[in-house]
């Protein structure tokens, strides 16, 4: 107090100081920051090449998360492990290798061609195929039909009579057993 | 008009039928024409219901089955290779080596863990007929928080090992506390139950299998 007193009036050292208080909160501010995020900052390529990796991982306790997405507890864990393998200058296919050792097929999002994962890849395609050959089927043999083999297009007449009577049902099913 | 699709598919079919029999008067080849979806749509309306069947039997199933629970690909492989201070003695380092020669149950719990608090008397009670040994695998818990757990519902364990940072645990593929082990005497993982035990799974899935590995 005295020193500043000296070498200005009492009045300027005050807010002086406190711009020192406000400089150092704001340095420690900074310093904790950096603390909590090191890997990012340490070596950001390896963060970006672990990131790619584990969002191609599903994590196991919440299930519907990448690895990369999941705050849980395993999720932060295996962050830290394909962290360390990378680092050890393991492969992408060496850190999936180490993933799929330990939970299995079910950690991969894009799961591997396998004889027990044929219809989870083919089916969708096969009952595309399956449906189009039906439908496709279908409508060429009706096509082949004659005229006569279809019920004449009803609306006209339904239409007409739903316009005399409120009671549509009524008069189609009058029309059906009429026909019959 | 709501009920033409049922009037209508029934009123297709009569004309259809009627279609054949005028055919059958005039030319010879309408005639098989004619028959050939006849015969064709006694097959064809069971192909919805037969679908449909299938469907709900895989949904059914689907249903029934818990997503948690995730096959473990380290089941009939070599347990993974750990040293791990005992919970009770840090200068106490045990090795997997050092359990072999007999079958094991290997048993994942922690402080924090609620359904292990739950599975906890299944143990005690377990623990009590000294069939195999079992050991715990601390995960992801301190010392003292162990400790005290232990003290305060009774230890089953013949030994627990500090998994500090859950690396031994990952080895293990354990993404939910408690999971069990069986271990085979030549330290091969034999069976892997995920959740906490109970007395229904040790009576009729793990003790069947420890008799099986005696034999």
């Amino acid at each position: 107090m005295d020193r500043f007193a000296g070498k200005s009036t009492p009045d300027a050292a005050a807010p002086r100081r406190a711009r020192a208080l406000l400089a150092a909160a704001l340095l420690a501010a900074g310093a904790a920051c950096a603390r909590e995020a090191p890997p990012e900052a340490a070596d950001p390529a390896l963060e970006a090449r672990m990131v790619r990796i584990t969002s191609e991982l599903r994590c196991l306790v919440c299930q519907n998360q990448t690895i990369a997405d999941s705050n849980a507890g395993l999720a932060v864990d295996l962050r830290r492990e394909t962290r360390e393998l990378l680092k050890q200058g393991k492969s992408d296919a060496e850190v999936v290798d180490y993933m799929t050792a330990r939970y299995g097929d079910f950690v991969l999002y894009r799961p591997p061609l396998r004889t027990t994962t044929v219809l989870l890849w083919f089916g969708p395609a096969l009952l595309l195929v399956v449906g189009g050959t039906v439908l496709v089927l279908t409508l060429r043999r009706r096509s082949r039909m004659a005229a006569d083999a279809f019920d004449p297009d009803d609306d006209g007449e339904v239409v007409d009579e739903v316009g005399a009577a409120a009671a549509g049902t009524a008069a189609a099913n009058a029309a059906a057993s009429g026909r019959g | 008009m709501n009920q033409k699709p049922a009037t209508g598919s029934g009123g297709a079919r009569l004309s259809r039928q009627e279609g054949g029999e005028r055919s059958g008067t005039g030319a010879v080849p309408r005639a098989g024409a004619a028959l050939r979806p006849r015969g064709a749509m006694r097959l064809w309306f069971l192909i919805p219901l037969v679908a449909f069947v299938a469907l709900a039997v895989v949904l059914a199933v689907g249903l029934k089955r818990d997503p948690r629970e995730v096959p473990s690909p380290l089941i009939d492989k070599p347990a993974p290779k750990f040293a791990l201070a005992r919970v009770d003695d840090a200068s106490r380092v045990v090795r997997l080596e050092d359990l072999r020669g007999k079958a094991f149950i290997l048993n994942v719990w922690a402080s924090w863990c609620v359904a292990c608090r739950e599975e906890h008397p299944v143990l005690l009670e377990f623990a009590k007929k000294r069939a195999v040994p079992l050991y715990g695998l601390n995960y992801k818990d301190t010392r003292s928080d162990a400790g005290a757990w232990l003290a305060r519902f009774g230890n089953p364990y013949d030994a627990s090992f500090f998994d500090e940072d859950g690396r031994v645990g990952i080895d293990f593929g354990v993404y939910g506390v408690p999971e069990t082990f069986v271990v085979d005497g030549n330290g091969v993982i034999r069976m892997k139950h995920i959740g906490p035990l109970t007395p229904d799974v040790l009576a009729n899935k793990i003790e069947p299998l420890l008799k099986k590995l005696d034999a």
